[in-house]
C-alpha cells in the first residue's frame, strides 16, 4: 500500500513537524511494515510557473506540426513580457493555463532546461506534460489546468503539489484494514495519540427503497450489498488534477473519470467498487454461487470457465462479473456511459480467495476481499463514489439504493483486563487494556476485571483473546518488553544420533573430505545415468506437483546424483583432485501408504491414531552418508609421487563414517550400480538385528563407479564414491566397555598363507581369528603377493600376528600352538597353505 | 705430607717417584687439551688413561712398595688419575658439542617447504554455524527436535493456525507433492521448521525446551538472494507463566552469545499465523554499531547503513497451535522463535551471494575449514 502522506494528514492531525521518516519509524513501531519513503518530486527544482498562452504561431516545413507560443509567465521571467516558447503539443488553446519549466529548471530524471534555438526559434523554456513533471504517464499532449488556480507567473511546486512523501508498506495478511488512506491514518492517530477523522463519516443521503433490483442468494457468500445510481454521467469529464495525482502516486493509472473515482475511494477507504453502466444491465441482479457449465467474457476479453465455487454477480443475461475477482465485458462502462450503478459488497473472504487463485486473477480488489473488507462500510463507500461522480461528472445521484444487510453481529470476546500484562510480561497502568482497545474501534464493556470486547468491523481478524493483548503490547510499545534470561530444566544435550551425526562431518573433513549441499531434486535422467535397472527400488521417489525445473521433478532416493554433480563442476573449474562429502536425508515413499495424508481437527490434540495415520502416509526418510573421489588421493610434490584415488578409498571412508560413529563396516563383494561390478563393496554393520548369523545388517556400498556411469556424467576416469545409511550405522552402535591392558610383553608372529585367488582376505583373516583363541591380540595383512612362487591363480596372503597374555609372559611354545591353531583354521576353511 | 721414605729400592720404584707422576699428569693433561676431536680424544684416553696407561702401569708397583710406603703413593697415583678422568669428561663435553652444533647445522632443512600431499577437508559453513547457534541454546537447557523434511500439510500449516484458503498459507510459495494418482497428497516440503514445534509438543512431557535446525523449501529460483533449499534455527519453550520477556531474554541470550556481549535487539510487531502476539527482531549492526547511521561517508555494507540487522520472526505460541497440539492453554503459554540460517552466515561472515552457498564450489567450504 503506498500512501501519500499529504493524503494521510487529512485524516488525522500529525503535528505538522513530524517529517515522513519520522513517521515510517513510528508506524514501524506498531506493527506497520514500511519499506521505503518515496520522496517524489524531490528532483524538481528551479522556476516552474503558471502560465497563460497568449499567441499560438503555427510553424510549418517540418516533419510534424509545431507550434511556437507566447505565453505569460507574469513576473517570474523578470522582464513580465511574454516568454517565447515552441511546442509539440496541440492540445491545447489560446487563452490556456498551462505549466511552464523556465530555463534554471531541473525537472524529474535531471533534465535541465535552459534557452535554446529549436525549429528556427529560440525557445525559452518549456511547456510541461504530466509525464515531464512525474505526476503520471500521459503521453496525449501537455497539462492543461483548470481555471482559477492562480495568476500567470505563480509558482507551481505548491499548487500543484509535486513534492510529496509517500509511504510504501509492505501489508502482512492480518492487516487488511491498513490496505487504505483510512486504516493507515487510524494507526497514525493510535501511534501518536492524535485525533482522527473517519474519512468514511459521509452523510448517506436518499432512501434505501427504489433501488436497483437486487437479491443475495446465500448470506454465506455476501453478507452486505449495496447499489447506488446516477444519472446524467458526463462521460467527457475529466478526473480533477488531485484525484490523478493522487492515485498515480498510489500506484494507480488515471483513467477516466468513473474508473477514478471508484479506484479513488478504493484507495481511500478500502472498500472495492464496481461500475456498470446501467444501459447494459438487464433486469434484476443477483448474487450467487456459479452453476457448472457457466461462462463469462471478462473486463481483459478472456472467456472463462465459471467454477461452482465462485461467487457471481448475474442479471437476465447470465453472469456480468466474478464477484470481487473482474467484471465481464459486456456491461463495463464505456466513453459513452451516461448512466453508471456503483456496487459494494461483503464478498467471503474465502471464496475470493480460492476464485483469484484459481482463475489466477490478483487484482487490488481481491487482495482487499482476501484479507477482509469492513463489514459495516459498504453503504458508505458508495455514497462517496456516487458523490464523486455528482460532483465531477454532472451528474443527479438517485434518490433510492439498495442495501441488502444479511451481516449477523459479531459476537464479544470475553478477556482479563490483565492478560496483556500476562502475555508480555510488562506491567501495565490500570486501565490501559480499555484505553488501546477502545484506540483500535473495540466496543468494551467493563464488569471488574472481566472486559467483554467487540472488535470494529474492520478488524476481522480479531478473534481471540491473544488477538486483542497483541493490539494492547503493541501500541504501548514492543520496547517496553524486559528481558529475562531463560529458565530451562537442565537439558540432556544432543542425542547421541545428533553427536555421531557431527562426528561423521569432522572424521570425513578430517580425512579430507569438503562438506557441500546439494539439492535434493533430480530427474529420471539421473537415474539412468546411473544405471539403475527398469525395477530398481530406487526409481521409486517422491514427485513433486510443481518442481521448480521440468526435468527434475523428483526427490533423491540416493545421495549420488548431487555429489556427482557437483564433483564434476568443481572438475570444470579446474580442481583435479576433489573429494566430496554429503550426509542428508533420501526420500523413500513407502509401499502402501495411504492416497492422501489425513487431516485431522485443530479444535484439539491429534489422537495416537490419527498421528501414526499422519506418519504413515510420509515417505521414509533415512539419513545418508555419501562421499565421491577423484584424482589424486595423495598429492605428487617434493616429497614424491602421488598416488590415486581407488576403489579402496571409497571403501575406506565408508568405514570413516563407521568409526566415526562407533561401529564396525565390514565389506563384501558386490554387484550392484552405479558400481564397478568387480571392484563394489557391499558394506555390512555387526549388530544384533541380524538373528545372529553374524553376517550384520546391509547399509551400503562403496567402489569404483562403472566406467558407463562415469561416461554419461562426464566424470573423470576412476572416479570411486560410497554411500552408506546412517540411521542404520548409529542404531548398531553399542556402549564401549573398557579394554583391560595388559603390561606383559608380546609375542608377534608372521605367516604367510597361500589360497586361491577367488578366495577373500576378509574370510582368510577370520579364520585367522577364530583359531587364534584369546591369546591373539590382533591380526594384520602387510602384504599380498602373486607370482610364479605361488603358481598361477593363487596369491600369498602375509600376515602379523600379536599375541599376548593379560597375566604371564607367553612362552615361545604357547605362542606356537596358537600360530598353529589359527593356521590350521584358515587351512580348513579357505584351503589357505601355509608357505615354505 | 709424609717425609720420603728411604727404606726400598729407588730404582725399582721410580715411577712412584712424585715427580715422576707429576710429569705423567702434566703430559696428559697437555695431550688431553690438545686433543681437536672425540677421535683424537679417544686415542688420547687410551693413551693415558687406559689399561696400558704409564700411570696405570704405576699403579700396579704400589703392590711392590714396603706397606708403609703404599697409602701415600696410593694417593699420589689415584688424585693423577683422577685429574686425568676429570680433564678427558670435560673435554669430551666440549667436544661433543663441538660436534653436534656442527652435525645439527650440516641436517638443517628448509622448512617453508610446502606440504599438501594429503588434500584439506573441510566442513560445510551452513553446517558449522548451524551447530554453534544449536549448541548456544543446548547450553542453556535446550534439547535439539527434529522432524520430517517431506511433511504432512496438517503440521506445516493446520497444526500452525494457517487455515486452507488463508493469504498467509498461499503466500508461502509451497512445494506439494503429488499423490501416486497424480493428485493432492496432503504432503509438501516443509516451509519452515516450525512443524517441528507441533511435533515435539506431542513428542515430548511439558514443559518443553527445544530448538529445532533444519532444511527447508519455497519455490523460489535460486539468485544471489534466494534459494529454494535453505536452513532455519527454530526455538521454542512451552512452560508456566512464560511470557514475551522470557522471549526477549532467550534472544538476547543468543544474540550476546553470538555475535557479540552488549548489543541490542529491537523487536517490531509483525505477523505470522502461529504466533500471536508476533514479531520481528532486529539486531544492532555488530559492525559499525549504528555508527553508520547518515553518515555517508562511513558506508556499512553489513547493515546497508541502517544500523540494524533483520534476525528473525518470533513471538508467543498461538493458543491455537498449543490447542492443536493438545496443550492445556490454562496453564501453559509459549514462545517461539526462527532464524534464518543462510542469512545468519551471510551477514556475520560477508558470504554476498547465496550461490557461493549451494553450489558445493570447494573453495568455498575450504575457506572456513572445521569450524566457523
Ligand atoms: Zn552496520
Amino acid at each position: 500500500m503506498r500512501v501519500p502522506v499529504s493524503w494521510l494528514r487529512e485524516y488525522v492531525d500529525l503535528p505538522a513537524e513530524l517529517t515522513a521518516r519520522d513517521l515510517a519509524a513510528g508506524l514501524i513501531s506498531v506493527g506497520l511494515e514500511v519499506e521505503t519513503v518515496d520522496e517524489i518530486g524531490a528532483d524538481i527544482t528551479g522556476p516552474i510557473v503558471l502560465g497563460r498562452v497568449r499567441e499560438i504561431e503555427e510553424l510549418t516545413g517540418f516533419k510534424k506540426p509545431i507550434r511556437y507560443c507566447r505565453v505569460d509567465v507574469g513576473a517570474a521571467n523578470g522582464t513580465g513580457e511574454p516568454q517565447g516558447i515552441v511546442c509539440g503539443a496541440r492540445n491545447f488553446s489560446e487563452g490556456d493555463p498551462v505549466v511552464v519549466a523556465l530555463p534554471g529548471a531541473t525537472l524529474p530524471g535531471g533534465f535541465a532546461i535552459s534557452a535554446r534555438t529549436t525549429y528556427g526559434r529560440v525557445s525559452e523554456g518549456m511547456i510541461c506534460s504530466a509525464t515531464e513533471l512525474g505526476l503520471w504517464e500521459d503521453h496525449t499532449g501537455i497539462v492543461v489546468l483548470p481555471e482559477g488556480l492562480g495568476e500567470p507567473g505563480a509558482d507551481i511546486h505548491d499548487l500543484l503539489g509535486l513534492r510529496e512523501d509517500v509511504l510504501d508498506i509492505a501489508v502482512t495478511p492480518d492487516r487488511g484494514y491498513t490496505l487504505s488512506i483510512r486504516g493507515v491514518a487510524r494507526e497514525a492517530a493510535a501511534t501518536y495519540g492524535v485525533s482522527f477523522h473517519d474519512p468514511a463519516d459521509v452523510p448517506v443521503s436518499g432512501t434505501a427503497e427504489g433501488g436497483y433490483p437486487a437479491t443475495v442468494a446465500d448470506p454465506a457468500i455476501c453478507s452486505r450489498y449495496v447499489l447506488r445510481g446516477v444519472t446524467g454521467f458526463d462521460p467527457d469529464a475529466e478526473s480533477p488534477l488531485w484525484m490523478k495525482r493522487r492515485l498515480a502516486q498510489t500506484g494507480v493509472r488515471p483513467i477516466s473519470l468513473a474508473v477514478d473515482v471508484t479506484n479513488y475511494v478504493l484507495m481511500e477507504l478500502g472498500q472495492p467498487l464496481h461500475a456498470w453502466d446501467r444501459d447494459k444491465l438487464r433486469g434484476p441482479i443477483e448474487v450467487r454461487l456459479a452453476h457448472s457449465g457457466e461462462q463469462l467474457e471478462t473486463l481483459d476479453h478472456v472467456k472463462r470457465s465459471l467454477d461452482p465455487d465462485d461467487i457471481l454477480i448475474t442479471d437476465e443475461s447470465g453472469p456480468i462479473n466474478i464477484a470481487g475477482v473482474m467484471g465481464g465485458a459486456t456491461t463495463e462502462i464505456d466513453p459513452t456511459s451516461t448512466n453508471v450503478i456503483i456496487e459494494a459488497a461483503h464478498f467471503s473472504e474465502t471464496h475470493i480467495a480460492r476464485a483469484s487463485r484459481r482463475h489466477q486473477l490478483s487484482s487490488e480488489s481481491s487482495r482487499r476481499f482476501e484479507r477482509g473488507v469492513d463489514s459495516e462500510l459498504q453503504l458508505a463507500a458508495a455514497t462517496r463514489a456516487v458523490n464523486l461522480l455528482a460532483e465531477f461528472g454532472g451528474a443527479g445521484v438517485e434518490e433510492g439504493y439498495t442495501h441488502i444487510d444479511l451481516s449477523v453481529a459479531r459476537e464479544p470476546i470475553t478477556i482479563d483486563e490483565r492478560l496483556p500484562a500476562r502475555v508480555s510480561g510488562v506491567d501495565y497502568p490500570a486501565g490501559t487494556t480499555v484505553r488501546r482497545l477502545r484506540e483500535v474501534g473495540c466496543a468494551v464493556e467493563e464488569a471488574g476485571q472481566t472486559l467483554w470486547v467487540t472488535p470494529p468491523s474492520w478488524r476481522p481478524d480479531i478473534t481471540d483473546p491473544n488477538d486483542l493483548a497483541e493490539e494492547v503490547i503493541r501500541l504501548e510499545g514492543y520496547g517496553e518488553i524486559p528481558s529475562i534470561p531463560p529458565r530451562a530444566p537442565a537439558g540432556r544435550g544432543l542425542t547421541s544420533g545428533q553427536r555421531i551425526r557431527r562426528a561423521v562431518g569432522r572424521g570425513l573433513a578430517g580425512a579430507g573430505f569438503i562438506e557441500t549441499l546439494s539439492y535434493p531434486f533430480v530427474g529420471e535422467g539421473h537415474f539412468d545415468g546411473l544405471r539403475l535397472g527398469p525395477d530398481d527400488e530406487r526409481r521409486r521417489a517422491v514427485r513433486l506437483t510443481n518442481p521448480l525445473n521440468d526435468d527434475e521433478p523428483l526427490l533423491r532416493t540416493t545421495l549420488l546424483p548431487g555429489l556427482l554433480r557437483t564433483l564434476v563442476r568443481n572438475v570444470g573449474r579446474g580442481f583435479n583432485d576433489v573429494a566430496l562429502f554429503e550426509i542428508g536425508l533420501v526420500y523413500l515413499p513407502k509401499e502402501g501408504a495411504p492416497e492422501y495424508a489425513p487431516m485431522p481437527p485443530v479444535d484439539r490434540g491429534p489422537t495416537p491414531e490419527e498421528r501414526a495415520n499422519l506418519e504413515e502416509a510420509l515417505p521414509e526418510q533415512p539419513r545418508r552418508v555419501a562421499a565421491v573421489l577423484a584424482g589424486n588421493r595423495e598429492l605428487s610434490g617434493w616429497w614424491g609421487k602421488g598416488r590415486q584415488a581407488t576403489w579402496a578409498d571409497a571403501i575406506e571412508a565408508a568405514r570413516e563414517v563407521g568409526r566415526a560413529a562407533g561401529a564396525e563396516l565390514r565389506p563384501r563383494p558386490a554387484d550392484d550400480s552405479p558400481w564397478h561390478p568387480g571392484r563394489c563393496a557391499a558394506l555390512y554393520v555387526v549388530n544384533n538385528s541380524d538373528g545372529g548369523s553374524g553376517a550384520g545388517t546391509l547399509v551400503g556400498h562403496a567402489g569404483e563407479l562403472h566406467p558407463r556411469v562415469i561416461g554419461s556424467y562426464g566424470l573423470p576416469a576412476r572416479t570411486v564414491a560410497m554411500e552408506v545409511e546412517l540411521d542404520v550405522i548409529e542404531a548398531a552402535r553399542t556402549t564401549v566397555r573398557a579394554p583391560e591392558i595388559s603390561g606383559y610383553p608380546v609375542a608377534a608372529q608372521d605367516v604367510a598363507l597361500v589360497v586361491d585367488n577367488s578366495v577373500l582376505a576378509a574370510d582368510v583373516e577370520e579364520a585367522l581369528r577364530s583359531g587364534a583363541g584369546d591369546l591373539l591380540e590382533s591380526v594384520r595383512l602387510f602384504d599380498v603377493y602373486t607370482g610364479e612362487q605361488v603358481g598361477e591363480g593363487r596369491k600369498s596372503l602375509a600376515y602379523n600376528l600379536r599375541f599376548r597374555a593379560g597375566d604371564r609372559t607367553l612362552t615361545a611354545e604357547e605362542t606356537t600352538v596358537a600360530r598353529d591353531a589359527a593356521v590350521a583354521a584358515a587351512a580348513s576353511r579357505t584351503g589357505a597353505v601355509l608357505r615354505g | 705430607m709424609s717425609a720420603p721414605n728411604d727404606s726400598y729400592d729407588p730404582v725399582e720404584v721410580t715411577p712412584l717417584h712424585p715427580d715422576e707422576v707429576a710429569r705423567m699428569r702434566d703430559e696428559a693433561l697437555a695431550a688431553i687439551a690438545a686433543a681437536s676431536s672425540l677421535e683424537e680424544l679417544k686415542e688420547v684416553r687410551i693413551a693415558y688413561a687406559g689399561d696400558r696407561s704409564p700411570l696405570a702401569l704405576a699403579n700396579r708397583e704400589i703392590g711392590s712398595l714396603p706397606p708403609s710406603a703404599r697409602a701415600e703413593a696410593g694417593q699420589r697415583v689415584g688424585g693423577a688419575r683422577r685429574e686425568i678422568s676429570e680433564a678427558l669428561k670435560e673435554r669430551g663435553a666440549v667436544l661433543e658439542e663441538e660436534r653436534d652444533n656442527r652435525v645439527l647445522v650440516e641436517e638443517a632443512v628448509d622448512v617453508t617447504l610446502g606440504w599438501d600431499r594429503r588434500p584439506r577437508g573441510a566442513r560445510h559453513p551452513l553446517t558449522t554455524i548451524a551447530e554453534r547457534m544449536t549448541d548456544i541454546f543446548v547450553n542453556m537447557g535446550f534439547e535439539v527436535a527434529e522432524g520430517p523434511e517431506v511433511e504432512a500439510e496438517w503440521y506445516n500449516f493446520d497444526a500452525l493456525n494457517f487455515l486452507p484458503d488463508h493469504p498467509a498459507r498461499t503466500m508461502q510459495d509451497t512445494f506439494f507433492v503429488e499423490a501416486p494418482s497424480g493428485g493432492e497428497s496432503g504432503l509438501v516440503l516443509r516451509t519452515h521448521t516450525s512443524p517441528v514445534q507441533v511435533r515435539a509438543l506431542l513428542d515430548r512431557p511439558l514443559p518443553v525446551y527445544v530448538v529445532a535446525p533444519g532444511k527447508t523449501f519455497r519455490t523460489d529460483e535460486l539468485d544471489a538472494t534466494h534459494t529454494p533449499v535453505f536452513h532455519q534455527l527454530e526455538g521454542m519453550v512451552v512452560d508456566e507463566n512464560i511470557t514475551m520477556a522470557h522471549l526477549r531474554g532467550a534472544i538476547d541470550a543468543f544474540v550476546h552469545s553470538m555475535f557479540g556481549a552488549g548489543l541490542r535487539t529491537r523487536f517490531r510487531p509483525y505477523y505470522f499465523p502461529f504466533t500471536e502476539p508476533s514479531g520481528e527482531v532486529d539486531l544492532e549492526c555488530f559492525v559499525c554499531r549504528g555508527e553508520s547511521v547518515g553518515n555517508p561517508d562511513a558506508p556499512c555494507r553489513t547493515c546497508g547503513s541502517e544500523g540494524w540487522i533483520e534476525l528473525g520472526g518470533c513471538g508467543m505460541i498461538n493458543p491455537r497451535v498449543l490447542v492443536a497440539a493438545g496443550v492445556d492453554t490454562e496453564r501453559y503459554s509459549g514462545w517461539a522463535f526462527g532464524i534464518g540460517v543462510e542469512r545468519t552466515l551471510m551477514f556475520a561472515h560477508g558470504v554476498r551471494d547465496m550461490r557461493d552457498m549451494v553450489e558445493g564450489d570447494v573453495r568455498f567450504a575450504s575457506a572456513f575449514g572445521m569450524e566457523v
